[in-house]
Formats: C-alpha cells, sequence, structure tokens
C-alpha cells in the first residue's frame, strides 16, 4: 500500500481517544461531555478501520458502521436527557447533578 | 514509471499528514472552546477529516456513511439542541485549575502514553504487514452483501437498537405541562 500504514493510523486513533477522554473527564457542560464521546467513539471506528484494511477483510468496517449506529442512539438518548435537564431548569453541569449519590 | 509511483506515495502523505493533522487540531478545539457551538462546528471538521483517512483506507461505503450520519444528521441535531438551550459558556478553566483537572489530565496522558508504547512495541512484525485487496475493497455492493449474509444478525440488533433509541428519545422528549407533576 501506498503512504502510511497501519501504526500511524493508529497512533492518530489513540490520539483522538486520548483527546475525548480528556474532554470527558474535565468538561463540566453535558453537551461537550457528548461531543467529547463522539471523538472516543470516533477513534475507535479509526482504529477498527485501519485494522480492517491491514487485515484485508471488511469485517471491521462493519463494525464500524454498527458503532456508528449506536452513536447515533446514545446521542438521541443524551439529547434528550439534556433537553429534559433544560426545561425542569436543572442546572446543565455534570459536577452538580448529585441527586443519585449514595 | 518508478517517478509516478514516487509522486502518488507522497501525494497520499501529504494528504494523510494534512487530515490527521486537521483530525486532531480540531478534536483539541471541540474540548478547547467554551462555547459549545463553535465545538460542536470542530466535530464537523473533526468528522470530515476523519472521512478523509477512511478513504485512504479504502473504506469508502464508511467514508460516505460517515459524512452522511454523523456530519449530516447527527451534528444538525446537535446544533439544533444548542440553539434551543441558547448559548450557555462553560469556560473549561473557570475557577482555576483544580485538582480533578489535573487528575484527567494525567490519566488520559497515561492512557495515551500506555497506548502508543504497546503500538510501537508491536509495530516492527505483523502490524506493518498489509493485506493485498482488490479494487472493489470497502465498496457498497461488498459492504451490503456481507451485512445480508455473514453479519444479518448484528444488522437487525443494529436496527432494535435504533428502534429502542427513537422510542426513548420520544419518551425523554415528551413531558406533561403541568410543572407542579414535572418536578
Amino acid at each position: 500500500m501506498n503512504g502510511p500504514n497501519v501504526v500511524w493510523y493508529l497512533a492518530v486513533a489513540t490520539f483522538l481517544f486520548c483527546t475525548g477522554a480528556l474532554g470527558v473527564l474535565i468538561r463540566r457542560s453535558p453537551l461537550i461531555v457528548l461531543l467529547s464521546l463522539e471523538i472516543m467513539l470516533n477513534g475507535a471506528n479509526l482504529a477498527l478501520i485501519a485494522f480492517a484494511r491491514q487485515q484485508g477483510h471488511e469485517d471491521g468496517q462493519i463494525f464500524a458502521l454498527a458503532v456508528m449506529a449506536v452513536a447515533a442512539s446514545e446521542v438521541v438518548v443524551g439529547l434528550g436527557l439534556i433537553v429534559a435537564m433544560a426545561r425542569r431548569r436543572l442546572d446543565l453541569d455534570v459536577d452538580k447533578l448529585r441527586t443519585l449519590r449514595g | 514509471m518508478i517517478l509516478a509511483a514516487d509522486a502518488g506515495n507522497v501525494l497520499v502523505w501529504v494528504v494523510w499528514v494534512v487530515a490527521a493533522c486537521a483530525c486532531l487540531g480540531s478534536g483539541i478545539a471541540v474540548i478547547s472552546f467554551s462555547n459549545p457551538f463553535f465545538s460542536a462546528l470542530s466535530l464537523i471538521g473533526n468528522l470530515a477529516s476523519l472521512a478523509v483517512l477512511y478513504l485512504l483506507l479504502s473504506a469508502e461505503f464508511v467514508a460516505a456513511a460517515q459524512v452522511l450520519v454523523y456530519a449530516g444528521a447527527v451534528m444538525v441535531m446537535f446544533l439544533f439542541v444548542i440553539a434551543y438551550l441558547g448559548g450557555r459558556a462553560d469556560a473549561p478553566w473557570a475557577g482555576g485549575p483544580s485538582w480533578q483537572a489535573f487528575a484527567a489530565g494525567a490519566a488520559s496522558g497515561a492512557l495515551l502514553v500506555e497506548v502508543l508504547v504497546v503500538i510501537s512495541l508491536k509495530s516492527s512484525g505483523r502490524l506493518t504487514h498489509e493485506a493485498n485487496i482488490d479494487s472493489s475493497f470497502g465498496s457498497p455492493a461488498r459492504i451490503g452483501r456481507l451485512f445480508l449474509t455473514d453479519h444479518l444478525l448484528a444488522f437487525e440488533i443494529t436496527s432494535i437498537v435504533l428502534l429502542v433509541a427513537a422510542v426513548g428519545g420520544v419518551i425523554l422528549g415528551s413531558h406533561s405541562r403541568n410543572p407542579s407533576v414535572d418536578r
């Protein structure tokens, strides 16, 4: 194959995953936590597709498409929760949601 | 002939470097903007540059689905919700750096170093060996055939997951207008 081999793609995927993890951990707005979660899922997808190309099977691409469908459903539920929080005049701050804390 | 192959190789590397830098830069931009609207816009750039990387990996159908599903549908939904909620700025470093932020940075940095070390340890052997593929690898016809033969169960489960998510979104979105019941 011309160009970079799978190791370079894996490095980019790792950087993306860790960027998303950092965003999930340090941001307080649930909207940006969801956006960072999308970055993490996309990093995983990039690794799956790089391995699919390296192995010469499309199974990794099938898995990546399933991950995209799961990510879309996760966004629907997450945005529904955020809108419900905003309607009940709750603060959009994940540090202040401590009703479920024991 | 060799010169042409070299030129193609260099072009692939140039496209890869540009797409990877755009990908990492927009990813960092997503988590560092205080306005969620700008974060969502940077995520669109991130998804588009990822689609370029998918094309370089000859995953054409996944690249098209990425642009349609993510950059199209999901991000439009995000932008609608952000517009509905109004611009609530959330400065990432408000109130000074806390120990939680340091711990989060240390945790994700440790994860990054760990995975990179594993990749570089494994990078000499099987990982550099690329399988030979034909020109129809990753084409919609091949993906569709795999979905309807080998991975039929995964396909059906995915559709059920999407149905459940749609029903859950409707239930979360519908609420009683009476605030005394609501709270």
